[in-house]
């Protein structure tokens, strides 16, 4: 991060730009590298979702647009750009409008905290992980937001529905992180990933020791998401669209990408907590082995950054997966199933993974 | 007393009233305190047509009642004017109706599994369904030259005689090794069993009262089956599925059942159809056919229970009166006893599990 710093400051220095505004800038540039990256990852997350439950369900999925339907999505986006945007009558208009702005925010600092390769951290704080449970339950608020503004029944129950989730979900979550940081002795994201660190690769991650609380982590991610199982808020077969029954054009378009943005966010820090980071499954970088010398120092950073997306995308493949299969659970359920179950068996976990780790019998 | 909170209008441009139901709830929280179905969107004025147009001109109407189970209704009405006529079928003819009435419940009962299943959140069996729906319907259109709307029975006999069996015996191939699949995927998944099971449960004597039959009135265990006393299926070996359950996963269960026991007549069917040869049809002037005056009535057991047609003939071209009792009708009555008490989400699973059609309510 430090030499990124020096070469922006040296790059603005040829241009005669004083010192104080690189000092200023130079932390916006994160936030704007971050946008754009998420723009196209999301445009092939939306577009990879819509091609696997072709898949699972028989069909082609979008192959019109663009080679193999590459582009469906920008001309989805382009076709919500076009749409006129609609304020209900007697809605609360200046919270309808602020919440599908405020909605896209907290995934940026989530995505500004996960450790890419072993020098590559946006914000390298001591106590990163807890920024992420702050941010990561944020979104809820402002579907609390627009669904209430929206003065429409539908979304009151969504949001309402919503809020009840999150509490029932964030709790079982909460005990999940503190086995990871037990287990690593830290909740500084790059120490966790160092923490997994193991010459026979898989070997060393926190998934192995702690196997039910990487289940319980990706249960409770699915009901942060509010993806299938989970996906109450949104039922489309109960409540029309949920809490964005009322959003139209681009302000639906900011909901539905938030939703993937979040998506792509959480499965970057289940990588992180539990399949080893940007560690490589073998143990050892193939970079160093397949590419000569010169650029294979180099091309380590690249190939950590790769198998740290790699991670991620395959538990995205996983959440599809059980979109596709299952059926939406009912509210009452739900909460039932949190607290009942999930919640009890991440306090046990927990001991478990205390135990083992005064026990000396992991790392 | 009088403990709602909110009154919620429930369609009749909702995503699961499938079609143009009204309901219109009072929630307390989510819950269910009082529902009042409203019916009549979609009504057609088929009864008042039939006073207007001649017999043959009526025909290809009354497959319009219930388009996922056409060849019930003109069977039904085929065979009021059968019987006023004192015609006398062919064992062909009586083969190849049973054949296609069977393989259109085997169609009815296949989309309603995967909208059933689509109101319960999970998309793929939709898929799936409408997968091997697809070869009836296929079928449907080489012999009639429409999937839905066939008109192809006629007074004494049929448009023409069918020439092709080899796509019945594919299907009766294929099907059994698909509902396998569904079963795997479907029935005991628990997600699935905790949305149904003993969730909307009817008894045999409210069922009695409110008038429902067929899958529905089975299930509750009261055996009613008119396919046993009916003079087309003399002669076919099959089961009457009869289910203690009274719960909407009995009603599911019941149908994957009845779908088998088809597949069963279908095939005997073809066997007839293979034996008796000879198609030979009464010959009737459709053009100014008049019936003898009086009085009568038809009944059969359409997918949505009993169905029948009743005719007043004052002797001229067009019936004096005609009357058509569906099954679907009862069954949005009693959404005002069943869905009393539900939550939102479970009432639409209950709702759906009654497999309403809107047309043929309305008619």
């Amino acid at each position: 991060m430090n030499m990124l710093y020096f070469l922006y400051i040296e790059f603005l220095a040829k241009y005669n730009i004083p010192q104080w505004f690189g000092d200023i800038t130079f932390y916006f540039i994160p936030g704007i590298i971050i946008f754009f990256a998420l723009l196209v990852v999301i445009l092939f997350l939306v577009l990879i979702e819509r091609k696997l439950l072709g898949w699972f369900t028989q069909r082609k999925g979008p192959n019109r647009v663009g080679l193999w339907g590459v582009l469906q999505t920008v001309a989805d986006a382009l076709k919500l750009l076009c749409k006129e945007n609609i304020t209900p009558d007697k809605s609360n208009k200046v919270l309808f409008n602020l919440a599908p702005i405020l909605i896209f925010l907290p995934v940026i600092p989530i995505l500004g905290i996960i450790p890419y390769s072993s020098e590559f951290t946006f914000v390298n704080l001591r106590t990163n992980m807890l920024i992420f449970i702050v941010f990561a339950s944020l979104p809820v608020l402002c579907i609390l937001l627009g669904g209430w503004a929206s003065n429409n029944k539908y979304s009151l129950i969504g949001a309402v529905r919503n809020i009840a989730q999150i509490l029932a979900f964030e709790l079982p979550m909460a005990f999940t992180l503190i086995g990871i940081a037990a287990l690593a002795s830290s909740i500084n994201l790059s120490d966790i990933t160092l923490a997994q660190n193991n010459a026979n690769g898989v070997v060393g991650w926190f998934i192995i020791p702690n196997i039910i609380g990487f289940i319980i982590m990706f249960i409770c991610t699915l009901a942060e998401l509010n993806r299938c199982p989970f996906d109450l808020p949104e039922a489309e077969s109960e409540l029309i669209c949920g809490y964005n029954t009322e959003y139209s054009g681009m302000r639906f378009a900011m909901f539905y990408l938030s939703e993937y943005s979040m998506l792509f966010a959480n499965t970057l820090f289940i990588s992180v907590l539990f399949l080893g980071g940007y560690l490589s499954p073998f143990g050892k970088y193939l970079a160093p082995i397949l590419l000569p010398e010169s650029i294979g120092n180099v091309a380590i950073y690249f190939e950590q950054a790769f198998w740290l997306i790699l991670k991620s995308f395959l538990i995205i493949f996983i959440v599809i997966w059980v979109r596709a299969t299952l059926p939406r659970m009912a509210s009452f359920d739900l909460l039932k199933f949190s607290w009942c179950w999930l919640l009890p068996i991440s306090i046990l976990n927990l001991f478990f993974i205390i135990i083992l780790k005064c026990g000396g019998l992991c790392a | 007393m009088n403990n709602s909170r909110l009154k919620l209008n429930l369609g009749p441009q909702h995503p699961s009233t499938h079609g143009v139901l009204r309901l219109v709830l009072d929630l307390n929280g989510e819950k269910i305190t009082a529902c009042e179905p409203d019916v009549g969107y979609l009504h057609r004025g088929m009864e008042k047509m039939a006073e207007k147009l001649s017999y043959i001109q009526y025909l290809p109407l009354v497959d319009r009642i219930d388009y996922l189970a056409g060849f019930f209704y003109s069977e039904l009405f085929c065979r009021s004017i059968e019987n006023a006529l004192e015609i006398e079928l062919s064992n062909r003819i009586k083969a190849i109706r049973v054949m296609l009435l069977e393989l259109n419940r085997i169609a009815s009962h296949l989309l309603w599994i995967g909208a059933f299943l689509m109101d319960l959140g999970a998309v793929s069996p939709f898929f799936y369904a409408f997968r091997e729906r697809e070869l009836i319907l296929q079928y449907f259109e080489k012999i009639s030259g429409q999937r839905m709307m066939n008109n192809y029975f006629v007074f004494g006999g049929l448009r023409h005689d069918i020439f092709d069996l080899d796509d019945v015996e594919e299907i009766l191939r294929i099907l059994p090794e698909k509902i396998i699949d569904y079963e795997n995927i479907i029935t005991e998944n628990p997600i699935f069993i905790q949305r149904t099971a003993q969730k909307g449960i009817l008894e045999a004597s409210d069922a009695i009262n409110y008038g429902i039959t067929g899958v529905n009135l089975r299930t509750s265990g009261f055996n009613f089956d008119l396919r046993k006393t009916d003079k087309l299926y003399d002669g076919y070996e099959f089961d009457t599925v009869v289910l203690e359950n009274k719960d909407s996963w009995g009603r599911y269960k019941a149908r994957v059942l009845e779908i088998k026991e088809s597949i069963k007549i279908v095939a005997q069917a073809v066997a007839n159809i293979k034996t008796n040869t000879i198609y030979e049809a009464t010959k009737i002037k459709p053009v100014n056919l008049t019936i003898p005056e009086g009085e009568y009535c038809s009944e059969i057991e359409a997918p949505r229970g009993l169905a029948s047609c009743f005719i007043i003939s004052d002797g001229n071209k067009a019936p004096y009166r005609l009357k058509w009792r569906t099954g679907s009708y009862y069954a949005v009555n009693l959404l005002r006893k069943l869905l009393v008490g539900t939550y939102i989400n479970d009432a639409i699973a209950i709702a759906g599990s009654l497999d309403i059609i809107l047309p043929e309510v309305d008619k």
